[in-house]
């Protein structure tokens, strides 16, 4: 009896690790095609992908197509680009939208429910619905920067980021987890003097780790694959993102292997990034214990 | 130099009245426990006081201020909370500090009153911990030890101890009463617990459904309860309660009987009563005394139950009426299961209610 329960136990185990073994091909092996593929000429490339060598580093293999796609386009300062897009994106929107939810979360005013219900149903509304009018509004708006009073917001950093700074999916993450802080921490704090903004400061800002972690993570991943905005609104190659960098390898003949090979150098550091994030994001859960 | 007044306190929610005009003065240093049944407004009461819930309307003073649209950081109180509430993020030191971090304090003199704090709650070896290190008991000296070292004038307490074991509670019990006696501070407590309400406070206020039942001593209210309510909140085990018929109304004097009851002249200090009316008998279990002969009580039925505990007898008695009382005697005693007992009880140690 026992030793056919555990044979049993065993073979269970085993299906599970197959399951999860299969999924994680599944996800892996776009990765590995891509890593292996910008090693590889254009050539090979291509007739590889017939069999299970479009996965292996065999034939040819070389770095050319990373120097050739340095020569095509000016990587760096579209990876500059967007991680200055996106890295101010970031930072702001954590400040923002939690600053927004601690309001409609801790404070009482009048039309708070209101307000609230109005920012959750943009929530359904896609980008694409409003992304013309929100360019006509872009092109007219004024800034003042170090040349002045301009008009337009066209072809800058600015444009890029502020109309992704406050976003309804970033502002009900954390009127979620503020939601469940436990009440009476505030009304501790509350009575020993603190002011709204030190409660913001000192008490729920320190125990949100978890959703700051989230939040950062979400936004970081539109913003670092924002695509169709900036090719509305910048023409210049000064403020292009990387994403619109891909354009530069699609003209005339495509050439795949160096399109692998930017495409390599724009994820591959992402995805280490993301890795060690993770980490950290599961530590600071652990550390607070707030959630119970 | 911190008295505090109600006065005529309301607060509803929406159409949900719930606390229903309510004036309660607590004299500069006294020491005041509300009690009252879950659900009573005991807490929202606190939470007014404290400023953390709107006042619908009346008028709140600290002092010599209204207060009723101050924030709670400029009312001086200082508050402890059921679940402790202790910054999880901070050490116990930076929370026993909270206050005069905020009040933006220097470094000695926190150092200095985090130190005197600690040493009056005895925790000086616990000030480096993190929150998640302590035990209850000690969370809650250290929620104790958040709301002295500002010196507030006024302390309010919500059930602090109702989530610490029988032994603990006894414990950290005494040392609020000696904190109260250190510091005399004023204090308001809210429990459920009749042994903190009895030896803590100056003076108790009952409350049921949002209004006030009585304020007084913890000895008044044992003594001379206003009401049925009241005397059966309070004292342990509680009250029993019996039906009976106005037989006789001579002035005051008040003559009941009922089918189990032989009749017995009572001097009623509150309520009105006709002859041929009903009223309720209130008699503590410790005022009825358990008869030998079975002729001499004025209470008759059958034993039900009999609990020894050693130093003290529980015997629960049931009425030809087929109501049970409660005997509670001071000394080991033995009564056969359904044998016919009678009780006996001075008539000037009992309590009439009115219907
Ligand atoms: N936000 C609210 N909205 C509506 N009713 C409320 C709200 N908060 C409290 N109440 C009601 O007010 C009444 C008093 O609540 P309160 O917490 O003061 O009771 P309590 O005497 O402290 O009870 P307990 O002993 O269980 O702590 C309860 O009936 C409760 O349901
Ligand atoms: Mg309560």
């Amino acid at each position: 009896m026992a030793a056919i329960s555990a044979d049993n136990h065993g073979l269970r185990l085993w299906t599970r690790y197959a399951v999860l073994v299969l999924i994680a091909i599944i996800f892996v092996f776009p990765l590995v095609f891509m890593v292996m593929s910008s090693l590889k000429p254009d050539q090979q490339l291509l007739s590889d992908t017939a069999s299970l060598r479009a996965f292996l580093p065999v034939g040819d293999i070389s770095f050319h197509n990373y120097t050739a796609a340095f020569e095509r386009a000016p990587v760096g300062l579209f990876v500059m680009n967007s991680v200055i897009v996106t890295g101010i994106t970031v930072l702001f929107s954590l400040l923002i939208c939690s600053a927004a939810a601690f309001a409609f979360v801790f404070l009482n005013w009048k039309g708070r429910d209101l307000v609230l219900t109005l920012i959750l149903a943009t929530l359904i509304v896609p980008f694409e619905t409003y992304a013309i009018p929100l360019l006509l509004i872009a092109s007219k708006l004024p800034w003042i920067g170090f040349d002045g009073l301009t008009w337009g917001w066209l072809n800058s950093y600015r444009v890029q980021i502020i109309p992704f700074i406050a976003d309804g999916l970033t502002i009900f993450l954390f009127v979620q987890y503020f939601k469940d802080l436990p009440g009476e921490l505030i009304e501790a704090a509350r009575v020993e003097g603190a002011s709204w903004y030190q409660v913001y400061a000192k008490i729920v800002m320190p125990l949100a780790g978890p959703v700051l972690a989230t939040a950062a993570i979400l936004k970081f991943l539109v913003m670092y694959n924002q695509y169709l905005w900036p090719l509305m609104v910048v023409q210049e190659e000064g403020y292009r993102p990387v994403m619109v960098g891909l354009q530069y390898f699609f003209q005339l003949n495509v050439a795949w292997g160096e399109v692998m090979a930017y495409l390599s150098l724009i994820t591959l550091p992402v995805l280490a990034f993301y890795l060690y994030l993770q980490k950290a994001f599961i530590a600071s859960i652990a550390s607070t214990g707030v959630k119970g | 130099m911190a008295g505090i007044t109600l006065n005529d306190i309301r607060k509803s929610y929406g159409q949900v009245h719930v606390i229903k005009g309510v004036d309660i003065t607590v004299e500069d240093g006294e020491f005041v426990v509300f009690v009252g049944p879950s659900g009573c407004g005991k807490s929202t009461l606190l939470r007014m006081i404290a400023g953390l819930e709107d006042i619908t309307s009346g008028t709140l003073t600290i002092g010599d201020r209204t207060v009723n649209d101050l924030p709670p950081k400029d009312r001086g109180v200082a508050m402890v909370f059921q679940s402790y509430a202790i910054f999880p993020h901070m050490t116990v030191r930076e929370n026993v500090a909270f206050g005069l971090t905020i009040a933006g304090a220097s470094k000695e003199e926190k150092e200095a009153k985090v130190a005197e704090a600690a040493r009056i709650l005895q925790m000086e070896h616990l000030l480096d911990r993190r929150p998640s290190q302590l035990s209850g008991g000690q969370r809650q000296r250290v929620a104790i030890g958040r709301a002295i070292v500002r010196k507030p004038a006024v302390f309010l307490f919500d059930e602090p101890l109702s989530n610490l074991d029988a032994a603990l509670r006894m414990d950290m019990r005494m040392e609020i009463g000696k904190l109260h006696k250190t510091l005399g501070a004023t204090m308001i407590y809210v429990t459920h617990d009749q042994v903190e309400a009895m030896t803590l406070a100056d003076k108790i206020v009952v409350l049921k459904d949002g209004m006030v039942q009585q304020i007084g001593a913890p000895m008044d209210l044992y003594h001379n309860p206003a009401n049925a309510f009241v005397a059966g909140f309070i004292g342990s085990p509680s009250m029993n309660f019996l039906d009976v018929d106005v037989k006789a109304v001579n002035g005051n004097r008040i003559t009941v009987a009922n089918p189990s009851l032989d009749p017995v002249e009572i001097t009623a200090r509150h309520g009105s009563y006709t002859a041929g009316g009903k009223a309720r008998l209130g008699i503590r279990p410790q005022y009825l005394t358990p008869e030998t002969d079975r002729r001499s009580g004025q209470l008759h039925g059958k034993v039900a139950l009999t609990e020894r505990l050693g130093a003290e007898t529980v015997v629960e008695v049931t009425l030809a009426t087929g109501k049970s009382v409660i005997a509670a005697l001071t000394r080991d005693a033995v009564y056969p299961l359904g044998s016919e007992i009678s009780l006996s009880f001075n008539p000037t140690e009992v309590h009439l209610f009115s219907e």
